[in-house]
């Protein structure tokens, strides 16, 4: 069984970058690929400019000098907070660094603190200095904000990204939380049965997608059959560009780009809400275009919108054209 | 269960006193059973407090003697250098059968294990039998060999067949271990020895300990070892007082220092436990970790293997096999052999049966109906364990002989002190099945319009059967080779497979132990190894 296959990645120094993909994906297993706790069939590592695995050579983990932090912390129990982050200083290690890294993440005075006594924010954030003390080139970070709860979770990705830039370290996220990928990076690789599909700014993932695939996994779409010539693809909303595409095509489409009014450009088609569905800081309109085809519009909360109602429709926004794919893809 | 559980057991906080008659009253019955049966367990410990004090000045006398502190430093010295020395067995068998690539390390496992339901007494005819000076090396070389008997002897006899009770927490604990800790570990630079002393060992600590101090009281309270090889400890010392005839009190007062001398090593336990009692910083079920490549070392390795299952299985069994041929061949006393097997499987039963009816109160009453008085009877339900079996037997011979004469010496006081004595080995199970049964469970029966009769037989029995029945044979199992209470306590003539070993190894008879001794190992060994290996440790 190959779990990883073809995960090519390049990552700018300094940078932080979140691997994505559904459970199963080979994420975990290229995050300790690159850690050097699992050995791979073949290809190249390279960290900070140096060979640490190919066809002839294998640095073991603890020469590679990668930090990490894994997805249930691995804090040592029987070790203080100062003895956690300060184990990877050597036997003996520099009361002074172990301050500095806990200071980065805010834990200042923890030093004589059992980890089993932290909450879990915190045990999170004593991973993060633990994995930042040895001044690593690059630090793996292994769904690092799963085992939190949803309002911490939110707090702390804010906090992590932060502390990572201010230590200048080029950090490699893993997650299966596309909006944790996208809001934490400023590049995302979607990995998909051990392939990289796409690698971009989340912007680029999430806006241009490389195939029906990534854009269905990153979010909601709407795919709207189009027919393209001379770098237009003519569909139900209207005239796009289409790049390179030509014949049969599809127009993918997030629904925050469906625009609706009782009045539009000239290019709108007129449509029927069917259905809303209203979630406070926004609400997902339902609209039967007139080949009887629904599609869902993202609007903000106001103004409501009715079942029955008679709206002009048209696409707003960046939109991507992709030649027809035959059969539909995985949700 | 095991004495560890027995620690936990006692170390619990106690209830509030608002909670002393629990917030769910139990049936009158239940309650005075319960109450009963922990009187009953508590009787041999307090009988012997009412036997030392009825003559304190003879008691004193006796234990204040430089007799005494020999006897401790020798019990004290054989124990530490057994647990030592299990330690040393344990931590790397356990290491390469979990987590090396060791060929055949299920297989190890299972053997390595195997020499545990030895019984002591049986281990050490064994080894007596082929390196002693009559034994069946000396007979097959035609020289003299160096003496085996004292403390040499007791020592390779008891550490040979305790090892097991510190490799079964080991290797449960090493398993249990997560692996991203070791992980971690690496990634921050460490070599694989360092990663194994700094955060691999502290891990193993609290199960290393628990499994010595088992090893520490199993030789403590040893009383077939040590008498076979003629090692002076704090048993055979009793032994041999009580046997002198004039000597009870002697006896008593040893007995209550030796009870002191195992309740400090258990305090001191508790202490060092609750101190470093380890918290898994997060849950979820550890990936399992890849096994560490041997490669050279695989040889040595093996060569460690072998020998100790060499000498603690295949030599003793070997050994056993040469004297039962001969035996065989010289003619067996088929009727002896039959009456002595008898008398092991009637008193053996009885016992089971007597335990597991207790056990179920016991059981019910701490599951059902938690409260103070409850938690004290599931407590003092411990005592009899606590107390080696040549201690429970003769403080019963003192109540007896004093309070009910006609008893003494009865099958019903044998039964009686089988089954305090190996109450907990029951209770355990029977409390674990019954926790599997919420009591939700039953209310959702009643919902479905279930009488509370034919809830209990439709839902309870089934699913508490399998942990009754596993409590009472464990109880059977070790109420089988039991050998000093049955000394003590048996009816003048009720020789059982156990005593008889016993006698007529001390005796030189070797051939003569064999069938017997067989017959044991092959009716409770397979069982008890069975019961072992599923985690319920007996000693």
């Amino acid at each position: 069984m190959q779990a990883v296959d073809g995960a090519d990645l390049e990552l700018r120094a300094g940078g932080t970058c979140s691997v994505l993909g559904p459970s199963g994906c080979g994420k975990t297993t290229t995050l300790r690929l690159i850690a050097g706790l699992e050995r791979p069939d073949s290809g190249e590592i390279i960290v900070g400019g140096r060979v640490v695995s190919s066809a002839d050579r294998f640095v073991p983990a603890e020469q590679r000098k990668i930090g990490m932090v894994f997805q249930d912390y691995a804090l040592f129990p029987h070790m203080d907070v100062a003895g956690n982050v300060g184990y990877g200083l050597g036997r003996k290690p520099d009361g002074g660094r172990i301050r500095e890294a806990l200071e980065l993440v805010g834990l200042a005075g923890s030093e004589r603190r059992p980890v089993h006594e932290l909450s879990g924010g915190q045990q999170q954030r004593v991973a993060l200095a633990r994995a930042l003390a040895p001044t690593p080139d690059l630090v793996l970070l292994d769904e690092p904000f799963s085992n939190l709860d949803a309002s911490l979770r939110d707090r702390l990705r804010q906090e992590v990204s932060q502390i990572l830039r201010t230590a200048g370290v080029t950090a490699l996220f893993v997650t299966h939380d596309q909006e944790e990928a996208m809001s934490i990076a400023e590049t995302v690789a979607v990995m998909r049965d051990g392939r990289v599909e796409q690698a971009g700014t989340p912007e680029e993932v999430y806006l241009r997608p490389a195939s029906r695939w990534m854009a269905e996994f990153l979010g909601d779409i709407e795919v709207l059959p189009a027919d393209a010539h001379d770098g237009r693809a003519s569909c139900e909303l209207g005239n796009l560009p289409a790049g390179d595409v030509s014949g049969a095509c599809d127009v993918l489409v997030r629904p925050e780009s469906v625009a609706i009014g009782v009045s539009g450009p000239s290019s709108a088609a007129s449509a029927e809400v069917v259905s809303r569905r209203f979630f406070g800081h926004d609400q997902l309109v339902g609209l039967r275009l007139a080949s009887g085809q629904v599609i869902c519009s993202r609007r903000l909360g106001f103004p409501a919108w009715h079942p029955g109602d008679h709206v002009q429709a048209w696409i707003e926004g960046p939109v991507e054209v992709l030649p027809r794919e035959n059969g539909a893809a995985p949700a | 269960m095991d004495a560890a559980a027995g620690a936990r057991a006692l170390g619990r906080r106690l209830p509030s006193a608002a909670r002393v008659f629990g917030t769910r009253r139990p049936p009158l019955v239940l309650l005075g059973l319960g109450l009963v049966i922990g009187l009953a367990a508590a009787l041999p410990g307090l009988y012997l407090v009412v036997a030392v004090l009825d003559d304190t000045s003879g008691a004193v006398d006796a234990v204040m003697t430089s007799r005494t502190l020999g006897l401790i430093t020798r019990s004290l010295g054989l124990a530490a250098a057994v647990t030592v020395a299990a330690i040393a067995i344990a931590v790397p068998l356990a290491w390469l059968t979990v987590r090396s690539d060791l060929p055949g390390r299920r297989a190890w496992a299972t053997l390595a294990t195997l020499p545990l339901v030895i019984p002591s007494y049986i281990g050490a005819y064994l080894f007596v039998s082929a390196l002693g000076p009559r034994g069946a090396l000396a007979d097959l070389l035609g020289v003299r060999l160096p003496s085996i008997y004292g403390f040499t002897g007791a020592f390779l006899v008891l550490t040979l067949f305790t090892y097991p009770l510190v490799l079964i927490p080991l290797r449960s604990a090493l398993r249990r271990m997560d692996p991203s800790l070791e992980e971690a570990a690496r990634v921050m630079g460490r070599s694989p020895a360092e990663v194994f002393r700094t955060v691999v060992l502290p891990q193993l600590t609290p199960a290393i300990g628990a499994g010595a101090v088992l090893v520490a009281l199993y030789t403590l309270s040893d009383f077939g070892a040590v008498s076979i090889m003629r090692f002076n400890s704090f048993t055979r010392d009793i032994y041999v007082a009580y046997q002198s005839g004039f000597g009870r009190t002697e006896a008593a007062a040893l007995g209550m220092v030796l009870v002191i001398v195992m309740l400090v090593l258990f305090a001191v336990y508790a202490r060092v436990r609750a101190a470093r009692a380890l918290h898994r910083t997060t849950p979820g079920t550890p990936r399992p970790s890849a096994p560490v490549q041997l490669g050279r070392w695989r040889w040595p390795a093996l060569a460690f293997c072998s020998v100790i299952v060499g000498v603690a299985l295949v030599l003793p069994v070997g050994v056993l096999g040469y004297w039962a041929t001969k035996q065989i061949s010289s003619g067996l006393e088929m009727g002896a052999l039959a009456t002595n097997a008898g008398h092991s499987l009637l008193a053996a039963a009885c016992a089971a049966l007597a335990a597991g009816l207790a056990a179920i109160a016991v059981a019910l009453l701490s599951v059902r109906y938690p409260s103070y008085v409850s938690r004290i009877v599931e407590r003092v339900g411990y005592a009899g364990y606590a107390l080696p079996g040549i201690v429970v037997a003769l403080a019963l011979v003192f109540f007896t002989t004093r309070v009910a004469l006609p008893l003494y010496q009865t099958l019903a006081v044998l039964v009686f002190a089988l089954a305090i004595h190996y109450l907990p080995l029951a209770v355990s199970p029977i409390s674990a099945s019954l926790l599997q049964v919420p009591p939700r469970l039953e209310e959702a029966a009643r919902g479905l319009g279930r009488s509370p009769m034919a809830v209990f037989r439709t839902i309870t029995t089934p699913l508490v059967t399998s942990g009754v029945l596993g409590g009472a044979a464990l109880v059977f199992l070790h109420a089988l080779k039991e050998l000093p209470a049955t000394l003590l306590l048996a009816p003048i003539g009720f020789d059982t497979l156990a005593t008889d070993v016993w006698r007529q190894t001390s005796f030189g008879f070797f051939e003569a132990s064999a069938i017997p001794a067989l017959l044991l190992l092959l009716i409770a060994a397979p069982p008890l190894y069975l019961l072992s290996a599923k985690g319920s440790v007996g000693t």
